[in-house]
């Protein structure tokens, strides 16, 4: 069993050790800087910590107006609240800009579990991929949301990073090099390949261990990169195993199933199977009961692959 | 006081600039023409008295900032940035045009002493107030100036930047209110009534002070007054007309978003004695 560890915890982390090296980071907050995590930072640097109070939108501007001043401003609060409550203000404070904002977004997904629909973005990857300018990241774990961070700080333009609520297996467990645009082959395979961003790597990774029981060659490549997308990594699986699964704790539409079927679709098309929420809405319940009802385990990832495999 | 040669100087030069708006919107056929001509005398007393900024050095540190936070009154930034010579006078011709580095609304990107983006009502304030947060961490004594639609207070954007402004003690703040009474649909009151818009602020904790935002003498006053408030942001409510300087422009709805036609601008400029 591999280490666990939040990706939210991850963030906290690294961001308070860039408080250090880094005196023009400085980090906003909703009143959610406990669960975001962002309170670490706060707590070492309270001079360049600014809470926002219950005001998400007036949030985003300000840390526009902070860029604007010459600092690198991180933002954070829940997803649904983030992509979707200020949705307007990253399009025309942020993105339009270009501003040199970093809005890193806990709580996405199902998996934020018992506080239900409402606080569970299934949309938000698709939203911020729309926006022209704006780079989109969904890392898989603990280490990777350590080397993303440091990847974004050191990036400039504004980048909108999607973290999870609950501790996820660690997969990165050699340590990760992130670089923005490029994806991860972490299981070779020869059969089909999983595409994957977020929680859903580690799934895939159980899914293709499964799979080889079955004497099918399952390759895994994740994608903590959603925009830019590593085209090139894309076509080369579709070319050589011939058949996807894409898997993502999100939307079937719009997201990283979105992203890569237009890719194929223009490049190499092949069989596709996309894993995600079937356009509902999430609900109440515990994060893994969530996961099971919605289709998201390693099981119904090998049921994907099976369905792929026929259609190939 | 300003010495009275400062202020004819100031009105004959925003007297200047309204040309140049109508000028400009005319020749775009497109453009809000109403707001540009109610804020110009409050913009002029900041880009040719008030602010510190070096046309040649556009991203000078230590510059006071100014953010249009009704970007649609943008053809009064753009006849006082070429004015006070960012760019070329001659640009303004190009205003709306494909290709231009003169957008319909304010970029940054594109125009030279554009400080942020704005357009979408509500965002410019808190984008102040981000530059105001972040030259007082840099310990610049730098101010940061905006100017808001009484339209545009309608937001609620407008309420959370107010309150984070003033929790902040941003005293490196001046917002001008350029209260003209109209917005598209009609009188503000009627449309969505915000008032009272001094009583409000206060409320929020800011330093409130009202002028007439056409009288050059008491805009400065208010300007050099907000510079002496400490711990507090400062509003200065200026009492405008829209389309104050054209008289059959003053005090009309309709012309919010309508450029002059041939015609206006003839008797516009002949009224402004630039025939």
């Amino acid at each position: 069993m591999s280490e666990m560890i939040a990706t939210r915890d991850s963030y906290g982390k690294t961001l308070a050790e860039l408080g250090k090296e880094n005196d023009k980071i400085v980090v906003l907050d909703a009143d959610l800087s406990g669960s975001t995590k962002t309170a670490l930072f706060g707590k070492e640097f309270p001079e360049r910590f600014f809470n926002a109070g219950i005001a998400e939108c007036n949030m985003v501007s300000m840390a526009a107006g902070l860029a604007a001043g010459g600092m690198i401003p991180f933002a954070s609060t829940f997803a649904v609240f983030a992509a979707g409550r200020a949705f307007e203000q990253i399009r025309q404070s942020l993105a339009y800009p270009k501003m040199n904002v970093k809005v890193v977004a806990t709580h996405g997904g199902i998996t934020v579990g018992e506080d239900g629909g409402s606080h569970q973005s299934v949309e938000d990857l698709a939203i911020m991929r729309s926006l022209p300018n704006m780079t989109v990241l969904c890392p898989a774990d603990g280490p990777e949301t350590a080397a993303a961070i440091r990847a974004v700080a050191a990036f400039d333009g504004p980048v909108y990073v999607r973290l999870g609520r609950g501790k996820v297996p660690v997969v990165f467990d050699n340590g990760c090099d992130f670089v923005i645009g490029r994806g991860a082959t972490l299981r070779g395979g020869s059969d089909m390949t999983f595409i994957t961003t977020g929680l859903m790597t580690a799934q895939a990774l159980e899914a293709a261990a499964i799979l080889e029981a079955e004497d099918i060659s399952a390759r895994v490549i994740h994608l903590g990169s959603i925009k830019p997308l590593d085209v090139d990594l894309v076509l080369q699986a579709a070319r050589e195993t011939g058949a996807i699964v894409t898997a993502e704790e999100h939307s079937v539409i719009g997201g990283l199933g979105g992203a890569v079927c237009e890719v194929l679709s223009e490049g190499f098309p092949v069989p596709v199977e996309r894993v995600g929420l079937r356009d509902v809405f999430g609900q109440s319940g515990k994060a893994d009961e969530l996961l099971a009802h919605y289709g998201l385990t390693p099981a119904h990832l090998v049921e994907a692959a099976e369905r792929v495999l026929k259609r190939k | 006081m300003l010495k009275e040669e400062t202020v004819r100087e100031l009105e004959q030069a925003a007297r200047k600039l309204r040309v140049e708006i109508l000028k400009m919107l005319n020749t775009a056929s497109s453009g809000h023409t109403g707001g540009s001509l109610s804020a110009i005398d409050a913009m002029t007393a900041l880009y040719f008295h008030k602010m510190r900024h070096d046309p040649s050095n556009p991203s000078w540190e230590d510059r006071d900032r100014f953010v249009l936070s009704k970007g649609h009154a943008a053809p009064a930034l753009y006849a006082c940035l070429a004015e006070a010579g960012y760019f070329p006078r001659d640009d303004l011709k190009t205003l709306r045009r494909l290709g231009s580095h003169l957008q319909g609304h304010p970029d940054m990107n594109k125009t030279p002493g554009v400080e942020v983006c704005t357009g979408s009502l509500g965002q410019g304030l808190s984008q102040a107030v981000g530059i105001a947060m972040a030259s007082r961490l840099a310990g610049r004594s730098s101010r940061v100036y905006s100017l808001l639609g009484d339209g545009e207070v309608q937001e609620g954007q407008i309420w959370e930047a107010a309150m984070a402004a003033a929790h902040y003690g941003l005293s490196n703040l001046c917002v001008i209110l350029d209260h003209n009474g109209l917005q598209i649909d009609g009188k503000v009151e009627e449309v969505m009534n915000v008032g009272p818009l001094g009583p409000k602020f206060l409320a929020f904790n800011w330093h409130v002070v009202e002028v007439d935002g056409h009288d050059m003498q008491a805009i400065c006053k208010a300007y050099d007054h907000a510079e002496e408030v400490t711990d507090q942001p400062t509003l200065i409510i200026a009492r405008t007309v829209k389309g104050k300087g054209v008289p059959f422009f003053e005090h009309k709805a309709n012309y919010h978003g309508t450029p002059p036609s041939d015609d206006e601008l003839n008797r516009a400029l002949e009224h402004l004695g630039h025939a």
